[in-house]
This record gives structure tokens, sequence and C-alpha cells, in this order.
């Protein structure tokens, strides 16, 4: 029947789908055209013998990209079950020449300053052909209508079947461009007059014995009669550049994804199966679907199977649809297998309906652009790829070496272990970075992996940081990406990666785990002002988590601590009060809330005493503690009711460590003799227990502050307490009237000090 | 239908499903002529039309019974359909029973058959009982025995409810498992069996969110086809839903109309949806959720209880301090963890928020 054809073969598809895909098997199987042409560059003709290499698995994606700037790119994603695939792969079986026909990549790149694969079917903001043929037919979604009369068809019918229902598709696209025009789509026009005259060269080659496999709207523009003069006047002047192509692994969810170079279809997995199922695609999609959840531990059975299988046909019956879609199939997994929960069933979506397939492109394939994009920094930078080790010092001041610095931290957040960070010998500036620089061959391997990500060394980098950022679980592994991404000048990936921060830090209930962070971020923030990175995104994250640990602080160290957590979290609250001390000059309410949390903290019976301690100390050192609320504090510590091993806490808590404690006791006696009186009431049993602890703190004091607070001590409290009371209400150490001879000694140095010519006489 | 007729019908303080919207089911009835399942009063499509609403080629317009999305009464119409049972899971307020009830009644025209299951609930109400004056009197017979509406449902072929099936204790809702995979009910006394009739099927309700209550048996669970009734899903369906039964509500108890309080019903909802949802209405923010259910029927409560308070102590309008109350006794159900949640979102979203300052205030000086 094929003779009653006028002209040749014109195969519309829908990119992507699995039943055109067998419709146009069958259809080339029946006419056996002697070639095939496909919309897809011209420059891509060269690279399609490598279709047939068994190295080449798809999904893959043909890639053209200007070859001075391969950021300008363009995608063309094919699966197995792309009809453009079955086609070049019919074409190489049957031994027929296959050819793109679509307008080079030459001309779309240099138009479009945003590259743009054009395969805009589904665009929404542009007229969508389906959804107004589906509409007309009385379906709300034109991915569904589109199922249910091309993809539904089964085995695609006998060759004769399905060339009627391409020439049915045809004929309904053609009433719908006479009602549209070209429906927004401009640039349609001259593709389609370059599509045109290749099939013009097509016809002089073979006669009309050929096929076209395109996007189905563009059928009735390939076959209205229009005269050869018109398309060549729509294809003069196109701007140009220079372009190379390559294959490129692809994987099912970047098909998936809607913008950038994503084929925007939302499920490669059910496409794939329903391709590859040679029957009863229902069936075989539940029990592939009970297989994934029984890997999960949840109890399936055959029954679950048979009763899911039922639901889903008796809901396509009730909705009218021949066979039941993807969507009817899921809603009775939810209700057969899932009990209703909707978390099954996001694994069953990210698993099996999208899927995690990754292609394979064999070894012949030209370099990708991002390996390109390397080996051009690397000349520019004059870093020199070298399988020898050596150590590269940088001063990120200089631009040269900054660049260098981005790279490195570029490629090292790409996987590729180029360069290694190490401690520097000489500085310990923040403006310097120490590399160790080592090239292993098997770095080109991991390049040309990381090309999946983009096709420059920062489009890749900041692609994979906001992967990334997205799937990480812990709060810990999102803020040493941050501090990554400052570090290799991500700004691009900046937003989400803070983005994911924040919503880690919200849902995180481990107060430790936020405390931690913390630091790493105030730290990250002071890298910015270094290399001149944009951080206020990030000041506003860090302040965010200060708030969450200002609310959860005080109920974490309230629950009843071991010693051991106790003196982790102690480390914490100076962590964050250092920490807070950086972020508060953004926020003044941020050190007052801070300050009423470690006023709590001190206050609170329940909280261990080396936590309250710690607050105190560095209550007082802020001056917001009184010095006679802070001998109450320290009375109420040490009072005989506390437990010792408590109150020892609380000592090493306030006065231990390299902070300056010994000082603090050597100058306000009436801490020290609280101490004293404390430490000559402690029962005799209890002392052996707290000695660890005491000689921990005072052991860590400076010789000449421990011979001071000895001499101190052994003068006695009780004199020193007379002493302090004899004075009055002047503060300790003090007279309480001025000796202006004494001041007057020191007037000059502190002059000298603050600066001032004349500060002092207003002191 | 041999339903007991009392003759109050539709005066009834609450009439079944089937007397409210008799004409409904009706006029359905006449312009149906889809192929109806064995007993089916309706076909699937028409009683998925009777609860989703439409109208009819005759002009009759059928409300909706169910606002919600279409695929969840499709699913669960269609489960019925293939003599599965369905079990409707929901947190309080999301219309189960209501759902349950318009489905038997356009199924079965009937939504009588009910068992409702409380932690008393014996095997009796499930199987069968005795009229003991007559198996005394009689010795065991089938006239002495008194079957349970799901016995009857079986004999006749109609739709039976059992209304939260969780609450029942595990080994009397064990007694289920053979009526939905054998479908017969033995009687052991008698040395017969009631086999249920094509069309019997069986809808039960049970809350999702009620931990601590009996949880199914999973060999149970597997005979049962699960429908999740979700929340409403924008906050705008949500406001209206509880101003409606607020409204309600208030008239009965004798509450002054509070034409200003919707302002503040806003703010409940808006601070329930968020707590539950885990973000912001925004979107752009993540906070913790509280261990409470924080469902609309408590959103509900919390503003009745405040018209309330507005009304006897306040001045009638509905002020930020009448609710603040209510909210935090609602979303603080368990005093430790749920207290850090409340004030890391009081802190991190209503203290930044725009024209909320009073609300924030008044949770604040509950807050402590």
């Amino acid at each position: 029947m094929s003779t009653a054809r006028q002209g040749p073969l014109l195969l519309g598809v829908r990119h992507h789908g699995p039943g055109s895909a067998r419709a146009v098997r069958a259809a080339l199987d029946e006419a056996r055209p002697a070639a095939v042409l496909i919309e897809g560059p011209p420059e891509g003709d060269a690279l399609l013998e490598l279709a047939a290499d068994p190295g080449m698995r798809p999904p893959v994606a043909l890639l053209a990209h200007a070859a001075d700037d391969p950021g300008r790119a363009a995608f063309w994603p094919l699966a197995d079950f792309s009809p453009e695939w079955v086609a070049i792969r019919w074409a190489q079986e049957a031994g027929v020449p296959v050819r793109f026909m679509d307008l080079p990549a030459a001309h779309s790149l240099a138009a479009a300053g945003e590259p743009d694969p054009d395969r805009a079917e589904s665009d929404a903001v542009r007229l969508d052909p389906l959804a107004v043929l589906a509409g007309t037919a009385g379906y709300d979604d034109p991915e569904r209508w589109w199922e249910d009369v091309v993809e539904h068809r089964g085995t695609g019918g006998a060759g004769e079947e399905a060339l009627g229902a391409f020439e049915a598709l045809g004929e309904a696209m053609g009433a719908l461009r006479e009602t549209y025009g070209d429906g927004g789509h401009h640039r349609d026009l001259v593709r389609e007059a370059y599509m045109r005259q290749r099939m013009r060269a097509a016809r002089r080659e073979f006669g009309d014995g050929y096929a076209v496999v395109c996007g189905a709207w563009h059928v009735p523009a390939l076959r209205a009669k229009t005269t050869v003069a018109a398309d060549k006047a729509l294809l003069t002047g196109l701007a140009k550049v220079k372009v190379e192509t390559t294959w490129v692994p692809w994987t099912h969810r970047r098909l998936a994804r809607a913008g950038g170079y994503g084929a925007g279809i939302t499920s490669p997995g059910w496409y794939a199966h329903l391709f590859s199922a040679r029957d009863r695609p229902v069936e075989r999609w539940l029990t592939k679907v009970a297989g994934l959840l029984r890997e999960e531990d949840r109890q399936v059975s055959s029954a679950h199977v048979i009763e899911a299988v039922r639901l889903a046909e008796t809901l396509a019956a009730m909705r009218g649809r021949p066979l039941p879609g993807l969507t009817e199939t899921l809603e009775s997994v939810r209700a057969v297998m899932c009990d209703g929960s909707d978390i099954p069933l996001a694994l069953i979506e990210d698993r099996l309906v999208v899927g995690d397939v990754l292609g394979e492109v064999p070894d012949g394939a030209p370099v990708v652009p991002l390996q390109r994009d390397l080996t051009r920094q690397q000349r520019s930078l004059r870093l020199k790829a070298e399988a020898q080790e050596r150590e590269l010092e940088l001063d990120l001041r200089k631009d040269t070496d900054a660049a260098k610095s981005l790279l490195l931290h570029r490629l090292r957040l790409l996987g590729i272990g180029w360069g290694t960070p190490t401690a520097s010998r000489s500085s310990t500036g923040t403006f310097r970075e120490t590399w160790r620089l080592r090239w292993e061959p098997e770095l080109s391997v991991r390049v040309a992996e990381a090309g999946i990500w983009g096709t420059t060394v920062l489009a890749a980098a900041t692609a994979r940081a906001e992967a990334d950022a997205a799937a990480a679980e812990e709060l810990g592994e999102v803020t040493e990406l941050a501090e990554k991404c400052l570090l290799a000048g991500l700004s691009e990936a900046l937003p989400a990666v803070l983005r994911a921060l924040a919503d880690r830090a919200a849902l995180d209930t481990d107060v430790a785990r936020l405390a931690k962070a913390l630091p790493a971020l105030a730290r990250s923030l002071r890298y910015g002002d270094v290399r001149g990175t944009d951080a206020t995104a990030l000041g506003a994250v860090a302040a965010g988590l200060a708030e969450r640990i200002c609310v959860a602080l005080p109920p974490a160290c309230a629950a009843g601590l071991d010693a051991d957590a106790a003196a982790e979290l102690r480390g914490h609250v100076d962590g964050v009060h250092a920490a807070v001390g950086l972020l508060a000059d953004a926020d003044d309410g941020l050190r007052e809330r801070w300050s009423a949390v470690l006023r709590t903290l001190a206050d609170r019976d329940t909280v261990p005493g080396v936590i309250r301690g710690r607050a105190a100390r560095l209550l007082l050192d802020d001056g917001r503690l009184e010095a006679g609320e802070t001998a109450r504090l320290m009375g109420l510590a040490l009072s005989p009711a506390a437990p010792p091993a408590d109150a020892a806490g609380w000592i090493e808590g306030f006065a231990g460590g390299s902070s300056g404690g010994g000082t603090l006791l050597v100058h306000d006696d009436r801490l020290l003799g609280l101490i004293d009186t404390w430490l000559v009431g402690v029962p005799e049993r209890a002392f052996t227990d707290v000695l660890p602890l005491l000689r921990r703190t005072f052991g860590a004091y400076e010789p000449g502050v421990k011979r001071t607070l000895g001499e101190l001590v052994r003068r006695g409290p009780a004199a020193s307490a007379q002493a302090a009371r004899a004075t009055g209400s002047a503060p300790e150490g003090f007279a309480p009237d001025l000796d202006p001879e004494r001041a007057d000694a020191v007037t000059e140095l502190v002059r000298m000090l603050l600066a001032s010519p004349d500060g002092v006489a207003a002191a | 239908m041999s339903k007991p007729e009392n003759g109050i019908g539709a005066e009834a303080l609450r009439p079944h499903a089937e007397d409210a919207f008799a004409h409904e089911l009706k006029a359905l009835a006449a312009a149906d002529d889809r192929p109806r399942p064995t007993r089916w009063k309706l076909s699937p499509w028409a009683v998925a039309t009777y609860l989703l609403g439409g109208t009819l080629d005759d002009g009759t317009v059928i409300t909706p019974k169910y606002v919600g999305p279409r695929r969840i009464v499709e699913v669960a119409v269609t489960t019925l359909a293939t003599d599965r049972a369905l079990l409707l899971l929901g947190v309080p307020g999301t219309a189960k029973t209501w759902v349950s009830e318009h489905l038997a009644a356009a199924v079965s025209g009937d939504s009588t058959l009910l068992v409702q299951g409380t932690a008393g609930t014996p095997e009796e109400a499930i199987r069968y009982g005795w009229n003991y004056a007559r198996l005394l009197a009689q010795g065991p017979s089938r006239e002495a025995l008194v079957p349970s509406p799901v016995m009857r449902a079986m004999a006749d072929g109609m739709t039976a409810r059992v209304e939260e099936l969780t609450r029942i204790p595990a080994d009397v809702q064990d007694t289920l498992i053979t009526v939905l995979s054998e479908k017969t009910l033995p009687i052991p006394e008698l040395g017969e069996e009631v086999q249920a009739v094509r069309g019997f099927n069986l809808i039960a309700t049970a809350n999702d969110r009620d931990r601590g209550v009996n949880e199914l048996s999973s060999a149970l669970r597997r005979r049962f086809n699960t429908v999740v009734l979700p929340l409403p899903a924008t906050a705008d369906a949500e406001v209206d839903i509880v101003a409606r039964r607020v409204d309600q509500m208030g008239r009965a108890l004798d509450l002054p109309a509070v034409p200003e309080g919707l302002e503040e019903i806003r703010r409940v909802v808006t601070v329930f949806r968020e707590l539950r949802d885990g973000v912001t209405g925004d979107g752009r923010t993540k906070v913790k959720s509280p261990s409470g259910t924080l469902s609309t029927a408590e959103a509900i409560s919390v503003v009745t209880n405040g018209l309330a308070l507005a009304a006897h102590f306040g001045d009638g309008v509905l002020r930020p301090s009448d609710v603040a109350a209510g909210i935090l006794g609602a979303v603080v159900r368990d005093p430790a963890a749920d207290k850090v949640v409340w004030q890391e979102y009081l802190e991190a979203v209503v203290r930044e928020r725009d024209g909320w300052k009073d609300f924030y205030r008044a949770c604040r000086e509950v807050t402590v």
C-alpha cells in the first residue's frame, strides 16, 4: 500500500515517546526506506556511526558546543525509547544511510545567546499543539491523551496500522497549524526551511523512497509545497559559529529534568519499561514495583500484585482509558501495597519511574568540552599537568594565584583530585595556601565522567555543588560544602547550598550538631572577606543558626548529661560564644539573646556545673555579670548542698583552661576565698573524687599565677576577707578613695595606650 | 430497601445521607446508563459524580459532598467495585466518616449498616449475638440469632461500615479477616454459615495519627485497599472550612457572631498549616513539626474557644490573645520537645512577620 503514498515517508513523533518509537520501528520495517533523515544537527552526522559501537549505551546525548566557548552548548538527549534512536539503529542495521536534517548547531548556537535545543513541544509558554489536540478529544492532560492514542498501542500495530496512525496524526497537526500558524515558534520557520532543503537534497539522491523522523509538529511544514527560493531567502544571513560535537553519557535523571538540558519527560523509567516490556506491561511493571518494595523490607505478596493490577485496570476502565497508565498504576500501588502512604511511593518514583540509568559512550568519541576548558585554563594559568608530585605555594592576594586556587578547589569539588591542600610550611596567614599537585592518568577519566555536570569547570562545579547540597543528609556535610563553595568561588551555587543548609538546620534536632556547624560558618564568613566573595547571605544563615541554638541549648543542657557529654557541650558553648562575637556586628539583638541564654544556663540548677561555670565566666568577661552576682553564683554552686563533683566542675568551667582564670582569681580575693572555703569543707571521701578535676583546672595555670595564688591562700582566707570588708563599698583591690599621687603615675601610660591627646582627663 | 422506616426521615436532627440527598441519587440513577456491578444502585462513575458533584444532562445539580482530590474518590469507588474492602485513613477532621457514609448511600442505597468501633466493641457487634430469651426457650436456631450489621450486609449484598476500626480491640478486629478473605461468616452453634452475596463490601475508617490505639494487624491490613484522606490542600480552603464550622458551632452555642474574626482564623490556620507541613507558607523556611496532629478539627476548636473567650470576657472581638493560649495547648503536647519547636517557630517565623507583632507578644506572654 505504500505505493499510494505521495512523497517521502514522514513520521511525526513525540520525542522520547516509547509508543512513537515502536510505531517508528514498525513503519520503517513496513516501508523499508532507502535512507532515513532525523531531526538533529547535521554536525553530528560524522558521529552517527558511533551509535552502532558496542560501547555505546543510551541514554546518551549528542553535544554541540561553540569551539571557542564550551559554555555555549546544546544537548540532544537520546534514550533507548526515543524514536530518533530507534530510527538510527534501524538504519544502521538495515545498512541504509542515516543523516541529521535540522538547522546546523552552528547557526542555532550563534543565534541564541542562551542555547536552546528547541524541542519545545511541551513548552507551556508557547502554544502546545498536543494540549490543543488533547483538549479537543476531551482530555485535560496532553501527556495522557498522547499515551492513550499513540503510546498505549501495544505493539504499535502491524506496519500498515502504524503508517495509518502517522498519517492521521500528520493531518491533525496540519489542521492545527492552519489555525495557529507557527504558534509562536518563530525559529521553527527557519528550521523547517532548512529541513526542506535537506529533503530536497535527499530526493535528488534517493528519489521519494526515504523516511523522515521528526517532531509531529513539523510534519505539515515539511509536507508543504514551498519554493526553493523562499526557503533560501529564510536561510540567508544566519549568524554562524564554529561548532564541535561529541557524544556524552546521559542519565535518566537528567532526562527527567524539565529545565536546562533535560528533556522534560517526568517518567523515563516508566517509558523505558513500556518500550522494553514484551507484553503485559502493567503486570510486569507492578511486579517490578513489588520487587523494589520487597528489597526495602516491605511485605508485598503476589496477592498484592494481583489486587494492584485489578485496581489499576478498573480505575482505567472507570476513567475510560484503554490501558492503565502511570497514574493508575501508581494510585493502585499506593492503595494496595503502601497502605495509602506517600513515603514508599516517593521511593518508587525515584528508583523506578525516573530510574538510575547511566549511559555509556565508547572511547572513540571526541573529548568532552570540560577537558578542553580545563586544558585552556591550565595553559592560561601556566599550571602544567605533571605526573611528578610538586608543591605549590599560593598567595591569594595575587590575581593569578587566586585563580589557580579557585581552579584547584573547583576540581576537588568535582572529584578530580589533582591538587591536595596541605599545611603551609612557611606561613599560616589566611591569604596563603599550599597545594601538593600530582596528575594521575585516571584523572582524565574523572574529567570525562564529570562532563555530565557541565561544559566548563565553573559550570560543572556549580552544578555538582548544587546536586550535592540537595543530596546531603547531614548538616555537617552541607556546612562543609558551603565552605568549599566559598573557597572555590562558586557564588552561583551558594544560594542552593545555603538553602539546603537552612533546611537541614531547621530540621536538625541535635543542638550539638548545630553548635558544631556554627563556628565553621563564622570561619567561612572570614574567608569570604579575604577572597572578596559576597557572604551576606551566609551571614543571614549563620545568624538563623545561632538563633536556633539559642532556643535549643538550655533544654539540651538540662537534660541529665553525663560528664563527657557535658564537657563536649561546654566546648560547644565556647565555640558558639566566639561565633556569636563574630556575627554580632551584623545583628545586635543576637548578642543580647545569646547573653540571655548564658544567663539561663548559669542560673539553672539542672545544668551540669561545668557548663554553668563556663556560662558565668563568659558573662563576667563580657561585663554582663556584676562581681557581686558572680560571687553569689559561685557561692550557690559551691554551697555544701551541691555535690562536690558538680562543684568542682563548676570551678573547672569558670576558672579552668587557658582563659586566664588564674589571673582572675589572683585579683578577686572574694572568689578565691569562696573556692578556698569550699575546698576546705569538702568531705575527705569526696576529696579524692574531685582532686583530678581540680588538678586539671589549676595545673594548667602559668607558674607565676600558681605561685601568687599559693601565697594568697597561705595568707589565709580570713585576712583577705576582712580586708575586703574593711574597704567598704569599693571594688576588690581598690581603696575607697582615689589616691591622686598614685593615679598620676599611670595617666601618661594610659594616654599612650588610648592614643588620644586629651581623653584621660575626661575619664 | 427494607430499612426500618420510622417516619421521621428528613425531619430527623441529622437525616441519613440517602434520605437527605434522595433526589440527587434518583436523578443519577435515571441518568446513569453505564454498567453497574451486581446489586449496586449506581455505576462507579455515577457514584464518583455523586461524591464530587456535577451537573447532569437533565439539569439536575449534584452538590459536591467531598471537596478534595478527584483521584481519592476514584480510587475509593474503584476499590469497592473490585470487591476489595476500603480503609479510609486520615487525621481527625478530614471527612472520613462523611465520605464513608455517602459511599455506602450511593453504592447500596443504605448507609445504616454501621458498626461504631470503641474500645468496648465486642465480637458480637461484628459477627452475631443471641436473643437469650429465645435461645433458652427454643435452643439455638436462626430465629434466636441476632445478626450484626456486617452479617446483614453479607446476606443482602450491601455495603457495611465500620467506624474507628483502630479503636476496636485487636482480637475483635481479627474477626473481620474471615469475613474479608473467605467472604463467609461461620455459625458453629448451628453448623451453618452465612455466605456473602455479590455486592457485599466493607468500608472502614481509622485515624492514622492516634498512636497507642490498636494497630491493625498486617493480616487485616492486607485485606484492605488504603486511601488516605489528605488535609485541605490550600490555606484558603482550610480557612473556609474552619470559618464555616466555627460559625455553625457558634450558633449552636449561642455565641455572638464575630464578623471581624476572619483575620484571626486565617492566622490560626496559617500557624497550624506551617507547623504541620514543616515549612512556612511562602515555602522559604523550614520549621520543625510538633508531635500533635494539628488537624483542622483542632483549629476549629481553638477558634471556637477563642470566640467564647472574646464573647464572655473580652469586647466581643476575636483578638490574638484569645487564640494564643489555645494554639499553645494544641501545639505543645510533649512539654519538652514541642516547647522547643514552638519557641523556635515563634522566634524564627512569627517575630519577623509583618502585622503579627500583637500575636507574637500574646504568644510570648503565654509561653513561659
